[in-house]
């Protein structure tokens, strides 16, 4: 047995230690907004944030993880209204939508990173999520407004 | 393809309380109550829509959400001629039901297919709120309208919702009332064609849609396959598991026996989780007997298709003009060239996988499909029990693109899952789901014109052999040929364009190696996506032989004459409207306008998916070539599309987005390679589709149009490889004929010209 910080809960666990973190948030834990791609990180569907950090849980051990907190979709915001998912609705960016919740955790972690992120920003940190829809118009967009957002803010 | 395109529109329309509720629908028809329903049904009309006492404006949505946000646009159809406030319209997305008819998702088709329909269901139900709400206001309903939920008149109104809880509503039209039903004129649309937020979205940014993947029932264990090296014909000669044993959480390996020969030699290997189940299989071994396809690869595929070409006894016709042997003899000057394209995955991002069990005597299968219709036949002859008694359960789905067309992993669930008695999850890993993949068959083309003096056209020939995935999976649906002959018609459509060229033949050659070797797919466009291919160069090529600019040697052909007339209701106006889309995009595009060394602008055009419901379209590529690696850099995408009546203007600009990224991204990123029965590519490091970075600018406008609706989920594919591939002829003069594209292809045939 071992504890999971995750979306500002404390959860108790009864998995192997290099049982994939994916399959811990989706089948133990039940949040199944992180999905599954491709399995070697490649597609960023299963993207999560761990210590803050975005992460592929495909490739990740629970074991790894350890007393790190884990942030998924379903946590970004209490009420689902973290900026990037406002700006998600307000662009209508998602089609089949599969991919999304991992473009926009990555996204989150982007905003971070760049506060007032560019094209080049935005294709070096979004090349590794994949969306077969191909929103990547709509993705671009959607983080410029969001960063207005969160700049505006700060600045208020 | 009538099966296809049936929605129970010659029934009575009945209008009828159910609970608090009024529904409107449609009444069973005979056959349906007789063969399929169950005797507490066979009154109970099918219901397209309800109203409830709060105006809640509830719309059943028969086509499968897999990113158009189809029940929005259905849905406004419906709300737009019922005069309902949109913000009382809910959608719902039904189960498998004969009740719903015909149940498919695909070919662009959902809003062509259901707009009348729905117009008219939503007009029945306008005019009997107007006519019980008038009762209710005591005047005559000729002095009432009805906006926004309400029906209104003599200065007051009431709502729907009111109308529900006081009125009797009770009303029949019959079949031909309902054809009659007048539809509003286009200029009092306050739906169709005004933008508005699709409800399908919202769910999808917080991590609370379902998709098949996230289906669960209690008591449930995983399953994932092992995957036979041939698709057709593997058998298991024995399974060793010692290996498997020592995966916590394995519960054994079972080989499936299958009726239906869907999954010939699948192994299933089960655990207590899903990445047991996947260490599991990693480990269990087992011997197969190959199918034929094992040594079959992607050149013997191509081989084959030239050998069926040579031979001119072959395959069927579709369009025969007399006058073509002597247009050749007497020619001037003819031009033949041969075009390939390789095989395509479909990569949608969600893994297929199904839930299946049995519960109360139906045997549920939780999935995300395209075509219950195709799928439920095939589930009954593999369970032994019949269709009445299997009920698909709709999800969202995690991609389609034709890929969920094909519901062959259903089978397999649900075969688990009657083996074990007991609920069955299998998902498929990345590498199980490429390797199983129905993909877009390779293809080969050859097309030749014969050119009089001055350059007239005076006859060409297409001739086209690929896998056919309707004679495969849906063979019922296979058109007729001139003479008689079955054919496939989506892996032809486009070969028989508009362009008036004098005499022409269209030929269809089925390619048995390719059909016998794997499973080809319906993928997004199918087969306008390589006939497109081969046209647009070709006529690109035919326009440079005759020193022709390829925008005017075109629109030259496109003159509307004769059979490119087109005809109502679906082609009014034919070819001038595909010439319109063609110049369009010219203008817009700059064309004719000087470039810097090594770029260029290429154009091709399109008519969709099909002649009887033709989306007219057109795209100008601006392209960078670096002659020294080969690399093609696309620069801008300009594209003009005539969709006619546009019913989610955002929508329909989404989608033609994705399609024309798709077009890129399968021009000059994408393709695999089949080899001895299986794919070469089984996840995305290797299989690459485009990327943010890779995005092109895109300038894209829609024709303004009240003509019929038509599809737009495809049509932008078709189009752009071949102007990619004719703006990299005006760029370095290099001519690309295979698809995908390499940059060792391009440094290849620049060598060649010098």
């Amino acid at each position: 047995m071992s504890t999971l910080h995750i979306n500002g809960r404390a959860v108790n666990i009864e998995v192997d230690n290099d049982t994939p973190l994916l399959w811990v948030i989706r089948d133990v834990i039940g949040l199944t907004g992180t999905k599954f791609g491709c399995g070697i990180g490649m597609c960023g569907a299963c993207t999560v944030h761990v210590g803050g950090r975005p992460t592929r849980s495909c490739i990740t051990s629970v074991g790894s993880v350890g007393n790190a907190e884990v942030t998924t979709i379903e946590g970004l915001d209490a009420n689902g209204q973290h900026p990037l998912q406002r700006a998600w609705i307000e662009l209508q960016v998602p089609q089949c939508g599969y991919c999304q919740s991992g473009q926009i955790m990555q996204a989150a972690a982007l905003l971070k990173d760049f506060p007032a992120p560019g094209d080049q920003d935005i294709d070096a940190v979004m090349t590794g999520n994949l969306c077969r829809c191909m929103t990547y118009v709509r993705i671009r967009k959607a983080i410029k407004r969001a960063a207005a957002e969160l700049r505006e803010r700060a600045d208020g | 393809m009538a099966e296809l395109r049936h929605l129970p529109s010659r029934r009575d329309f009945l209008i009828r309380m159910a609970g608090t509720a009024l529904v409107f629908g449609f009444a069973r028809d005979d056959a349906l109550a007789n063969s399929a329903a169950p005797a507490q049904s066979a009154f109970e009309p099918t219901i397209w829509y309800s109203i409830d006492r709060d105006g809640i404006v509830t719309v059943n949505i028969i086509r499968a959400e897999m990113g158009q946000h189809i029940g929005t646009a259905l849905a406004r159809i419906l709300a737009d001629e019922l005069e309902a406030d949109w913000h009382k319209v809910r959608i719902v997305a039904v189960d498998s039901d004969p009740r719903w008819g015909y149940m498919v998702t695909g070919g662009s088709w959902s809003v062509w297919m259901t707009f009348p329909v729905f117009s008219r269901a939503g007009a029945a139900g306008r005019i009997a709120l107007i006519g019980a709400g008038a009762k209710l206001l005591g005047i005559p309903a000729d002095q009432c309208t009805a906006r926004g939920g309400a029906v209104m008149g003599g200065g007051r109104s009431v709502s729907y919702g009111e109308i529900v809880a006081r009125g009797d509503l009770r009303r029949s039209f019959s079949a031909e009332a309902l054809a009659k039903m007048p539809i509003k004129p286009a200029s009092e649309r306050r739906l169709i064609g005004h933008d508005t937020r699709a409800i399908d979205i919202p769910a999808k940014t917080n991590g609370t849609a379902r998709y098949g993947i996230d289906a669960d029932v209690e008591g449930m264990i995983y399953a994932r396959p092992k995957i036979p090296p041939t698709r057709n014909g593997s058998r298991v000669r024995s399974i060793d598991d010692a290996a498997a044993k020592s995966v916590k959480g394995y519960l054994g390996s079972l080989a499936l026996e299958d009726p239906s020969d869907t999954v010939p030699g699948w192994v299933m290997v089960f655990a207590s989780s899903y990445p047991a189940a996947i260490r599991a299989a990693d480990r269990v071994k087992v011997d197969w007997v190959a199918g034929a396809g094992a040594t079959v690869s992607e050149q013997d595929v191509l081989n084959h298709g030239a050998k069926q070409i040579a031979d001119p006894q072959r395959g069927t016709l579709l369009v025969d003009d007399p006058g073509l042997a002597t247009a050749f003899q007497s020619a001037t000057s003819t031009v033949e060239r041969t075009y390939t394209t390789g095989s395509v995955l479909h990569g949608q991002l969600e893994p297929v996988n199904a839930l299946a069990f049995e519960k109360n005597g139906m045997f549920e299968i939780h999935a995300g499909t395209q075509w219950q219709s195709l799928i439920l036949p095939v589930l009954a002859k593999a369970l032994g029990r019949p269709q009445e008694r299997i009920v698909l359960r709709s999800y969202a789905l995690g991609g389609g693109f034709g890929r969920r067309l094909n519901g062959d992993y259903t089978v397999p669930a649900a075969l688990a899952a009657k083996a074990l008695g007991k609920p069955v999850k299998m998902v498929l890993t990345r590498p199980d789901d490429m390797r199983f993949d129905s993909f877009r068959s390779p293809s080969i083309q050859t097309l030749r014109m014969a050119f009089a003096s001055g350059g007239r056209v005076t006859g060409m020939d297409h001739h086209a052999s690929a896998g056919w995935p309707t004679l495969v999976m849906a063979p019922v649906q296979m058109a007729k040929g001139l003479q008689g002959q079955l054919y496939d018609p989506f892996a032809i459509a486009g070969a028989d364009h508009w362009y008036t060229v004098g005499a022409q033949r269209v030929r269809a050659l089925s390619n048995d190696l390719a059909n016998s070797a794997f499973r080809p797919g319906w993928l997004r466009s199918v087969g306008p996506g390589w006939t497109n291919w081969a046209l647009e160069s070709f006529m690109d090529e035919a326009a440079h032989a005759t020193s022709a600019d390829p925008v005017a040697f075109r629109l030259a052909l496109l003159d509307g004459a004769g059979r490119n007339a087109g005809s109502a209701p679906n082609s009014v106006g034919g070819a001038k409207r595909q010439a319109a889309v063609l110049r369009r995009a010219a203008a817009k595009a700059g064309w004719g306008t000087a470039l810097p060394k090594d770029s260029g602008l290429g154009i091709a055009t399109a008519f969709g998916q099909e002649r009887d419901m033709p989306t007219w379209v057109a795209c100008v590529a601006r392209v960078r070539v670096d002659r020294g690696s080969g690399a093609v850099f696309v620069q801008k995408l300009t594209l003009v599309v005539d969709a006619g009546t546009i019913v989610h203007p955002d929508g329909a600009l989404a989608q033609v987005e994705g399609s024309a990224l798709w077009g890129l991204s399968m021009a000059l990123l994408e393709g695999t390679e089949f080899v001895n029965g299986q794919v070469k590519d089984t996840n995305f490091d290797t299989y690459t589709p485009l990327r943010i970075g890779d995005v092109p600018e895109l300038d894209i406008e829609f024709v303004d149009s009240t003509e019929v609706p038509v599809g737009l989920g495809e049509p932008g594919t078709t189009v752009v490889a071949p102007a990619i591939g004719n703006a990299i002829f005006a760029a370095v003069g290099a001519r690309l004929r295979h698809l995908p594209i390499r940059p060792s292809a391009v440094l290849q045939a620049l060598t060649k010209k010098s």
